[in-house]
């Protein structure tokens, strides 16, 4: 069974939040969009598990109880210890009694809370509140898992675990959607999305969306902005030329999966502006 | 290029606990250095005596060649990852606020934020915002930026807007301090140091950091049940796309993978910057 979303928009009063987004989430995959604040990657997630309306297009979901959906902010009870915060969402989905305390031992021990079970939520670290938020939504084995930036301000380590749970569940079955800020988080993905302004910018593989990118790609080693469309990286800049005319002075180089994306948003910027040369 | 900031030897201790244990770093005119650390790792405690908020236990901390004081602190701009700006303020009355509790000479308002000088900046899109806080730290003309995660959470555009605006400000001769949890705004420093239980653990460029670490790269036609046999042993391992990578060394992972009859294609490949960082910061520590 395969969920997603078909040219679903969101409009929220004069503004479109969502437009015309087509994402599928298979089983045993991970899907990651990527995107900045306000480019749409909450409201996308929330149209999928049904907690904002489309006004156009349509969304594929299993029903409620067979989705696990962490929200960006919270996703836990800071009032409630580790082992209520399980009780709680395992009574929610309908998992009690053996089946609770034997899925609960098995997701703490996961994520490296065992020794935490009677302290209470608001007394985790991010890290670890990020851990069990995910633990609570994979407890009743939902076959599709959504969640909204699941590793913000997480640091490398926990993030490294976090991942190796989610993946866990993809490995078990489960079709996984999370969304992400950060752009070095895409390669986890089969399916990366990138998401600007409610609009889809580029879709695939990582790899794919990398080997697509068009035109030439340059460094220019100096402190002085190039001609064209330039960005400042490290020490040096980048330079994209759309025609493949580098300019003088710019050494070629292969684009890397984050230059892809700083191209994607320039010429869909170019196309905003109906520049016919960023096009 | 004349050091701004520097630490020799500093320690910090709390009680017991040792949270900043004999770190030198050093933080030169022109140049963007990158602190890492896990949770925990003594970064916070490392700026605050840096800042001059807290005093080293023992050793040397220099901030223009003396300790961190008044006089100091008005000469270094500081961007916390919550911004410190006054969401009910407009753009140009934070500026303003800002330019007189340092007693800065009355500039104009950079271009960068000129188009939304009258916003409230509790009203602005993220990326603006952090470019306002940009714009607000580098208003007293500081010569040390201190910036905690500058770029989290935007879109492109604005990232490699702010990355500008940063390294423009270096250009002029700012040393900037950048800590951080993201490997994209690591990469685009000069240099990193990585600090683990307190202490320096790798420092040096991007590719001095990686030193040539590797990583073990499993392909395998089920790479659902490769990951289950891998995660089954307690490894950290990482999926990608559908290839699985995995810290440790090639011929102990087939085997495995062999005893639990799965054909794989197992081999080694250079570790990233994230994957040498948990591996650097896991090495000696036990969480």
């Amino acid at each position: 069974m395969s969920w997603g979303l078909e040219d679903a928009s969101v409009r929220f009063g004069s503004k479109l939040a969502l437009d015309g987004v087509t994402l599928r989430v298979d089983p045993s995959t991970v899907g990651i969009v990527v995107g900045g604040d306000g480019a749409g990657k909450s409201t996308l997630l929330r149209a999928l598990v049904g907690l904002v309306q489309l006004s156009g297009g349509v969304a594929r979901r299993p029903v409620k109880n067979d989705i696990g959906y962490v929200p960006a902010t919270a996703g836990l009870y800071v009032d409630l210890t580790v082992d209520e915060n399980l009780a709680f969402s395992g009574g929610a989905y309908g998992v009690r009694g053996a089946e609770l305390a034997r899925r609960s031992a098995h997701l703490l021990e996961r994520i490296g809370l065992t020794q935490a079970r009677s302290r209470l939520g608001g007394q985790l670290s991010g890290g670890m509140q990020r851990k069990l938020a995910v633990g609570m939504a994979l407890l009743h084995r939902p076959p599709l898992l959504v969640l909204d930036e699941p590793t913000t301000g997480v640091d490398p380590v926990s993030r490294a675990e976090l991942w190796r749970l989610i993946s866990g569940a993809a490995a078990e079955g489960t079709a996984v959607i999370a969304a992400t800020t950060y752009v070095d988080e895409a390669h986890r993905a089969s399916t990366v999305m990138l998401l600007e302004q409610g609009r889809p910018i580029a879709i695939g593989a990582p790899a794919e969306i990398t080997a697509s990118v068009p035109g030439a790609l340059g460094v220019v080693r100096s402190t002085a902005q190039p001609e064209g469309l330039a960005w400042r990286w490290g020490a040096a800049w980048r330079v994209w030329a759309p025609s493949d005319d580098l300019p003088s002075g710019a050494e070629r180089l292969e684009p890397d999966f984050e230059d892809a994306v700083m191209i994607a948003a320039l010429s869909d910027q170019g196309a905003e502006r109906g520049d016919a040369h960023a096009r | 290029m004349p050091t701004l900031a520097e630490t020799r030897g500093a320690t910090r201790r709390f009680g017991s606990f040792t949270a900043v244990d004999s770190v030198d770093v050093a933080v030169n005119s022109r140049e963007v250095v990158g602190l890492l650390g896990a949770n925990g790792a003594g970064k916070t405690t490392l700026i605050r005596m840096l800042l001059g908020l807290l005093r080293p236990s023992s050793g040397e901390v220099l901030l223009f060649d003396s300790s961190p004081s008044m006089a100091t602190r008005r000469r270094l701009g500081y961007v916390p990852q919550t911004l410190g700006l006054y969401d009910d303020m407009t753009v140009r009355e934070n500026w303003m606020f800002t330019s007189a509790a340092f007693s800065a000479a009355r500039l104009p308002l950079p271009a960068s934020i000129r188009d939304v000088s009258d916003d409230l900046v509790g009203r602005l899109p993220l990326g603006l915002q952090r470019r306002v806080a940009f714009a607000v730290a580098f208003s007293h003309q500081p010569e040390l930026l201190v910036l905690d995660e500058p770029t989290s959470g935007v879109g492109p555009l604005s990232r490699a807007r702010l990355w500008q605006d940063i390294r423009d400000s270096a250009d002029r001769g700012t040393g900037v301090l950048v800590t951080t949890h993201n490997m994209e705004e690591a990469e685009q420093c000069d240099r990193l140091v990585v600090m683990a239980s307190g202490q320096v653990v790798a420092h040096g460029t991007v590719a001095d950091v990686i030193a040539g670490r590797e990583i073990v790269q499993v392909r395998c036609a089920s790479w659902q049940r490769a990951f289950e046999v891998l995660d089954a042993e307690g490894l950290i391992v990482q999926l990608q796309g559908e290839a699985l990578r995995v810290p440790g060394s090639a011929r102990p992972i087939q085997e495995l993978l062999a005893r639990h009859d799965l054909q794989a294609s197992v081999s080694m490949e250079p570790a990233n910057l994230e994957e040498a960082f948990v591996s650097i910061v896991t090495a000696g520590t036990s969480r």
